[in-house]
């Protein structure tokens, strides 16, 4: 077993294993009343009126007529309503909540309540595009003089969070301020989404964030909901207000990771050079815009992945249907359109007839390259080494020329994947425009804050060692806590692998700074803002520009092999290479390496969420299964140091980018075994039967 | 209906409904917040207490099940040696990351140690498999239980 010799014991350890972190759910407050959701039963009706039962005393019946000044949920789209008002547009949408004292009688008042409803037709596949994208790179005319085009398309599925944590919130008044404690990713957007409905002012309103149990996206947007629902009703009951969902409620009605379906065509000269690729990405987003527009950027600007291609139009559309709104999971678009693109180069190598890892080279991006929203590619890219590394790891080639034997039932395959850290375009600094307040004491002891949530990524544990080691003073020295917004200022939403590349910069900083000025004995503070490197330049009009101050990279080898009694494919073993820049802490990165591998792979092959007019038919983690100990093999991953020059201590993103890589490594995997092409996630054992008693 | 039993070796007697899980008993009557509810059907495994030394799934155990048994949670582990060995591996193994799920792998650790001190990579991971880890894709879990078999408690 590897030595962890860069690493430090996580500050969290301890209170974590010995049962002693308190999660949202561990405070007491026995005086809280509970807060039930009266959900709609219909998935596109209007709602012509609500039929409340006679309330008992202390009981109350919350909804849209409460609304003190917006009856709007803070995302990124203004469109999601706090309580669905005169209109429903999706099962379980909340046209109100029931809420006192006593839970049961809460669920049983709740069931009494009936929206009167006149339908409307509801529309559950992509159709209606409610944003639209576009771009080119090149010149796209010269598509027309193609000597050969070949096309293909592909489709993944909604994937659950199912972070082992549940959704929670607990609200309370204390000091003139309502006071918000929750399982959540982002204080700030939580805080923005009560202050927006409500209408009060910032310091009416503080969040603090309890342990959280797993996130990954999933707890980014959702709470900011729950958040304008409770503040509507505290400043009506004026009572602290828990709002806890089981398993089978945030399983049906929460934010999910976006359907897609992914259209490329490559267009060959007489040669078979490629001319360029055309892509559409089209994901379904649910009744409700919320965070798609960006989830569609980013899908977008991967699409062409880690291939250089002289022309490409590129262009999407988030689709509206009447079902629950899909928002951000781990990876946010990018493994979507990356998973199209990693097989459609391999089958466009099948159909011009050369080896498919050749073709792969032939197109591999390199230093300066120019990127599909025409940047620059500046990092110094180390991909070969990385597949060298992962080829050599895994056997790769004496087993990619075994499994491709008639029969061989099992497969091997490897992806590349690269994923932009931090905000799209100049988001970090004409939108989030982080700040970050440090200070000391007279006796030396410094306390920094940001707003970044330790949701088991460890960041809690980077960053202040980021601190640490800037300052050079000993760990006892430095506080760093969880965010509370009373004495926190934002330094952006704990999001789109922004955490160490963004926030770990400016807190290497701010303690630079904090560090120059130091004077025994003296109180000093620092507030350092953010400022992103001069060279990004990005219009989000035209989605032309430099879209990410810097990208992370990798490579997944998967191995398969498949029961062709009851087609159940099985990994048989993983291996992957990252560069992430400098790996702050190895044991951390790697536990994120594991982790969104494994998480990936379910999505691969074994989480299955459909939808049947418009109601999720799994409910629950018995017909929703993510991946046991019992279904992945061992994991080898190698990190490749590649010093990133804006990062603290040369780091990149790294959260994110271990998802990207495994669903079309299986699926690349799946096809060498079964020898039939793979399109579609989740390779169910009912898909690969299909492909295998089919003729190709 | 009085029901007696023993909880982290304190015993306890309530006045309860024999039907109510033990899950709320312990969390909600003794305020024992370590085991947590993740699912409350049994599939997830973040409720697990050892009963008798075998872990069970608090969430599907009614509290009549237990009358006059002896029942384990983190609170009472982690005031033992072996516990100080295994959260040393769980911390040397990177094997907790958000932590809702660690008391539950911790308790089910310890169950397997006790009567298999040195399990095998499969063994491991059957012991393993009725509890729920979306954090850590169970390897650093899987080597962490290696590192406390190593040391060769003898639990």
């Amino acid at each position: 077993m590897k030595k962890f010799d860069t690493s430090v014991t996580k500050v969290d350890n301890e209170e974590k294993m010995a049962g002693l972190a308190i999660f949202t759910g561990d405070i007491r407050m026995d005086n809280a009343y509970f807060a039930i959701n009266v959900r709609s039963e219909k998935a596109h009706a209007k709602l012509k009126g609500i039929e409340v039962p006679k309330l008992p005393k202390n009981y109350y019946f919350i909804s849209a007529k409460d609304i003190v000044k917006e009856n709007v949920v803070n995302i990124i789209a203004s469109d999601w309503p706090v309580f669905a008002d005169k209109k429903v547009n999706y099962i379980g949408e909340t046209i109100g909540l029931i809420i006192g004292p006593d839970k049961e009688k809460c669920i049983d008042l709740s069931k009494q309540v009936k929206g009167i409803y006149e339908d409307l037709e509801p529309v559950f596949d992509m159709r209606n595009s409610y944003v639209h994208k576009e771009f080119t790179k090149g010149d796209v005319s010269l598509f027309k003089d193609a000597a050969k085009v070949f096309s293909e398309e592909f489709t993944t599925g909604y994937q659950e969070q199912i972070y082992l944590e549940p959704q929670a919130m607990l609200m309370y008044l204390e000091n003139d301020q309502i006071v918000v404690k929750a399982s959540m990713q982002c204080p700030f957007y939580i805080h923005k989404a009560i202050c927006r409905t409500l209408g009060v002012t910032e310091d009416k309103v503080r969040v603090i964030q309890p342990a959280v149990g797993g996130a990954f996206g999933g707890k980014e947007h959702y709470p900011s909901l729950m958040a304008a629902q409770l503040a509507t009703a505290i400043v009506k009951i004026k009572k602290p207000i828990k709002m806890f969902f089981d398993r089978r409620e945030d399983i049906t009605y929460t934010t999910k990771r976006h359907p897609s379906k992914t259209e490329i065509s490559a267009y060959m000269d007489k040669k078979d050079n490629i001319i360029g690729v055309k892509i559409h990405v089209g994901i379904d987003g649910g009744a409700y815009i919320g965070c798609s527009m960006v989830v569609l950027s980013r899908a977008l600007i991967a699409a062409t992945n880690t291939y250089t291609f002289p022309n490409v139009a590129i262009s999407g559309d988030a689709y509206c249907t009447n079902k629950v709104p899909s928002a951000a999971f781990r990876g946010f678009g990018s493994p979507q359109s990356i998973f199209a693109m990693e097989l459609f180069i391999n089958h466009l190598a099948d159909y011009l007839k050369v080896d498919r890892m050749a073709l792969r080279m032939k197109y591999l991006v390199k230093t300066n390259d120019v990127t599909s929203t025409s940047g620059i590619f500046r990092d110094p890219i180390i991909l070969e080494p990385l597949i060298e590394k992962a080829m050599e790891m895994s056997d790769y080639k004496r087993k990619v020329k075994l499994y491709s034997k008639p029969g061989s039932l099992r497969g091997i395959g490897l992806s590349m994947f690269l994923h932009g850290c931090g905000f799209t375009g100049s988001g970090e600094s004409d939108l989030i425009k982080a700040k970050l307040r440090i200070k000391k004491d007279k006796n030396g002891i410094v306390t920094f804050y940001t707003s970044q949530v330790d949701f088991g990524q460890g960041n809690r544990t980077t960053l202040k060692r980021i601190v640490v080691d800037t300052l050079g003073i000993p760990e006892d020295h430095v506080i760093y806590g969880a965010p509370d917004t009373n004495e926190t200022l934002s330094t952006g939403p704990t999001a789109a692998s922004r955490t160490i590349i963004i926030v770990g910069g400016l807190a290497a900083k701010a303690a630079q700074h904090l560090k120059a000025i130091w004077k025994d004995g003296e109180e000093q503070e620092i507030v350092e803002p953010y400022v992103g490197p001069s060279y990004i330049k990005w219009d989000e009009a035209t989605m032309q520009g430099d879209a990410y101050p810097g990208y992370a990279w990798g490579v997944n080898v998967v191995e398969v092999s498949v029961n062709p009694i009851t087609y159940e494919a099985t990994v048989e073993g993983c291996w992957s290479t990252y560069d992430v820049g400098h790996a702050i802490d190895e044991r951390i990165l790697l536990g994120q390496a594991d982790g969104g591998l494994a998480q990936a792979l379910g999505w691969a092959y074994l989480e299955k969420e459909v939808a049947e007019d418009g109601m999720f038919k799994q409910k629950a983690l018995a017909d929703y299964a993510i991946p046991t100990s019992m279904d992945l093999p061992p994991m080898e991953t190698e990190i490749i140091d590649n010093p990133f020059k804006y990062g603290a201590f040369g780091a990149k993103g790294a959260g994110e980018l271990t998802f990207v890589g495994g669903a079309p490594a299986f699926a690349l995997a799946l096809e060498q075994a079964i020898k039939h092409k793979v399109h579609n996630i989740p390779a169910t054992p009912e898909y690969i039967m299909e492909l295998m008693n089919h003729e190709d | 209906m009085k029901i007696s039993f023993t909880i982290n070796n304190n015993k306890v007697t309530l006045d309860v409904d024999p039907s109510m899980r033990l899950l709320d008993v312990i969390r909600n009557e003794l305020h024992l917040t370590g085991t947590k509810e993740g699912c409350g059907e049994g599939e997830c495994g973040a409720c697990t207490v050892l009963v008798k030394g075998e872990p069970v799934n608090s969430c599907l155990t009614p509290i009549i099940n237990v009358a006059d048994r002896d029942v384990m949670t983190i609170e009472g582990l982690r005031e033992t040696k072996e516990y100080r060995i295994i959260a040393d591996a769980f911390a040397d193994r990177g094997g907790s990351q958000c932590g809702f799920c660690t008391p539950g792998m911790i308790l089910v650790t310890y169950a397997l140690l006790k009567k298999n001190p040195h399990p095998s990579e499969e063994e491991i991971r059957f012991a393993l498999s009725g509890n729920l880890c979306r954090c850590t894709g169970y390897q650093a879990i899987i080597d962490a239980v290696k590192v406390a078999s190593e040391k060769g408690i003898k639990l």
